[in-house]
């Protein structure tokens, strides 16, 4: 009997396990790290490189780029979560990167620079927010609109102009905090695990993530329980546009060159597919910052992996948009019933059978 | 102020108010298109002209085939972003092949074909696995840019004598002795054409349009009058997409190139189209007509930005600002009903 017990624990133990996204998101980071280091054997190698202070090898690389989809992702987490989306991420990080380096190459202090790109990217989202929430405009036409604008924003920032700080004086610290080390650790990749802490913190630590939630199921049904709705659309399409901002400098910061076609293209797309990734339903109402951290660096990997592997560099989108359709068919209600319906089936044989014997 | 007067100014408010006030959008689009061309016209003085027009008919064709394919699934409330990676997929799959010897119609089938399996794609996913449009599409959208690219990256040219030129070939309706007032077409803009009348006959004469309409209005309450939802939901994404594919044939054989970014940022001038032509984005209300016109203004705003000499970086700004305008209109519309 208590054998039996034991048993039905480590089933349940196992059973959670197994239908938790989490699991099968270390699983497929795991899977992709196996992939690289079958196809190159130094992939797990590390070295301790005295010119920057830090480790340096593929899996170093892949979490110095990982920082980047940490902050959107994070950003598109919370939006998704109240049932909306953002779109206008990759643009974001144009005009932000787009920003800071015209800053830098006019000769204003660094800090200056990286407070006030910051900034800008908090407008930009607190406009879109502001649409969303006040107006009442649909999110993704509203950030469809920001998209569009930002990429001309940043072309308008730059005169069209890739803009190259690489050689401006001072740069140092936007440079540190895209290349430096922590303790040998990639500097963005920590100070992007702080931010999605600090997030993490608020949200779970105080109500704000349940209001965001209950915002993502029902608005009104909130706004009946005390809950500004208002409040809570307009901050997280801030907080989008914010975090987006920072992304947009490590993504230039890295080379201290903004592109303003490329920089942050597509990129909307890679923090959807990481929050997807990491079991935030896109219907909302439900949000995961743990899964949907690990999704963005599963997003680094699988491009590392695509890069190790040799694919075309052309290819990129159209293998995300497989991964894409895959996940969202399996999170569809169909392919779940499916599983439950053969389930029933099996017993119902299973007594037909007992009921012949 | 006498009794007759009152009622006169009643009987005026009356009048007005019978214009439907969500067709208020589609006025002002009508209102702006024109405000664009007397501005146009009074500044640089070549907005009036016949060439004018057949210029923005001949370039603009695309636009409009689009904007017709956009207005489907935007009634319904959902969005076709992959139009413009459609666009580009079978542009590079269609010159390649007529690169590689293949005659013409042969290519402009496979074109419209591959456009039919990315519009079953789409609606595949969207009704057997309950995604929302938008991520559908957008999947399909990187997906049919993916595959683009990794045909060829390469700016691909049509060889000369292929069997395309008569989509292009243009054909003179007015002739002027002014070379700058000649009125030409060509089938590119016979085929925009005809999607239009088609897409007219489908919304309001058929009861697949009425389908559409009430799937856009609310999706449960089509299902249980017992409307066919889910094979209308099929026909609309297969719809846009066989047409954003007649759309690229239309481009590629005015362009006589191809290349796998092509119609980067279409889907936008699509739903800027839309948009500016009334249609709600909330789906329910919206005509192909409007659509049209929108697509009329979008294309106005080229010629004028850079005859103003507003660098190109700002276009995107203006149709952005252009389409937020719009959509805040709307919304303000819809507000006044509901209190109505």
């Amino acid at each position: 009997m208590a054998e039996q017990k034991q048993r039905s624990d480590e089933d349940s133990t196992v059973r959670k396990l197994l239908s938790s996204n989490l699991t099968w998101s270390v699983v497929a980071l795991m899977a992709l790290i196996v992939i690289c280091t079958i196809f190159d054997h130094g992939f797990l190698r590390l070295t301790w490189n005295t010119n920057t202070g830090g480790l340096s090898g593929p899996l170093i690389t892949m979490l110095q780029e990982s920082a980047r989809y940490l902050m959107i992702a994070t950003g598109m987490t919370l939006v998704i979560s109240t049932a909306g989306i953002d779109l206008s991420v990759g643009s974001v990080m144009a005009v932000s990167g787009a920003a800071a380096m015209q800053m830098l190459v006019s000769g204003i202090n660094v800090w200056v620079a990286i407070l006030l790109s910051l900034l800008i990217g908090l407008v930009i989202g607190s406009i879109s927010g502001a649409l969303v929430s006040i107006l009442g405009l649909q999110p993704f036409i509203t950030t469809l609109i920001m998209m569009l604008a930002g990429r001309g924003l940043a072309k308008v920032i730059t005169s069209g102009q890739n803009t190259d700080a690489s050689s401006i004086q001072g740069g140092a610290p936007l440079r540190w905090m895209a290349n430096g080390f922590i303790l040998g650790i990639p500097a963005n990749f920590i100070i992007a695990l702080v931010i999605v802490g600090l997030v993490g913190l608020i949200t779970r630590k105080t109500a704000m993530g349940m209001m965001i939630e209950s915002v993502g199921i029902n608005p009104e049904a909130s706004r009946m329980t005390g809950i500004k709705p208002k409040k809570i659309l307009f901050m997280v399409y801030a907080i989008s546009g914010l975090l987006a901002a920072v992304a947009g400098l490590f993504a230039t910061a890295s080379v201290m060159r903004v592109d303003v076609v490329k920089t942050g293209q597509d990129l909307e797309m890679y923090a959807i597919l990481a929050v997807v990734i990491g079991g935030t339903s896109l219907l909302g109402g439900k949000f995961s910052l743990t899964g949907s951290a690990l999704g963005a660096i599963i997003i680094a990997m699988i491009r590392k992996t695509i890069i190790t592997l040799g694919i075309d560099s052309a290819a990129t989108p159209a293998f995300f948009a497989a991964v894409v359709i895959v996940i969202c068919v399996m999170q569809a209600p169909k392919i779940h019933n499916l599983g439950a319906e053969m389930k029933r089936r099996r017993t119902l044989k299973e007594q037909a059978k007992a009921v012949t014997a | 102020m006498s009794s007759a007067q009152a009622q006169a100014i009643k009987v005026k408010a009356k009048s007005f108010h019978r214009i439907d006030p969500q067709m208020i959008p589609t006025i002002a689009a009508v209102v702006i298109f024109i405000l664009m061309l007397i501005m146009g016209q009074a500044l640089f003085g070549t907005y009036a002209r016949l060439g004018f027009f057949s210029s923005l008919l001949i370039d603009h064709a695309y636009l409009v085939i689009l904007a017709v394919a956009m207005t489907l699934p935007v009634l319904t409330g959902g969005i076709d972003l992959s139009v413009g990676a459609i666009v580009a997929i079978t542009a590079v799959v269609g010159v390649k092949m007529t690169m590689a010897g293949v005659p013409a119609p042969l290519a402009i089938v496979v074109m419209l074909l591959i456009g039919m399996a990315f519009g079953l794609l789409a609606g595949t996913l969207i009704e057997e696995f309950n995604m929302q449009p938008f991520i559908a599409t957008l999947s399909t959208m990187f997906l049919a840019r993916g595959v683009a690219s990794i045909i060829s990256t390469d700016s691909l040219t049509l060889p000369q004598n292929n069997n395309f030129h008569w989509i292009s070939d243009e054909i003179k309706i007015i002739d002027n002795p002014k070379i700058s007032n000649d009125f030409s077409i060509n089938v590119g803009v016979i085929i925009a054409i005809l999607v239009v009348v088609f897409g007219y006959m489908l919304l309001h004469k058929t009861r697949t349009g009425r389908t559409i309409y009430a799937i856009g209005g609310s999706v449960s309450s089509a299902e249980l009058m017992g409307l066919p939802v889910k094979r209308t939901q099929y026909l609309i994404y297969f719809t846009s997409a066989t047409l954003a594919s007649l759309a690229s044939i239309v481009y590629t054989a005015n362009i006589g190139s191809a290349k796998n970014t092509v119609g980067v940022g279409w889907e936008l001038d699509a739903v800027a189209s839309v948009v500016i032509g009334g249609t709600l984005v909330t789906g329910g209300f919206g005509y192909v007509l409007g659509s049209v016109v929108g697509a009329m203004v979008r294309s106005t705003i080229d010629p004028l930005t850079s005859d103003f000499g507003v660098p190109a970086e700002w276009t995107t700004i203006v149709v952005g600002m252009m389409i937020l305008v719009f959509v805040v209109l709307q919304r303000a519309v819809t507000a006044i009903n509901e209190k109505e």
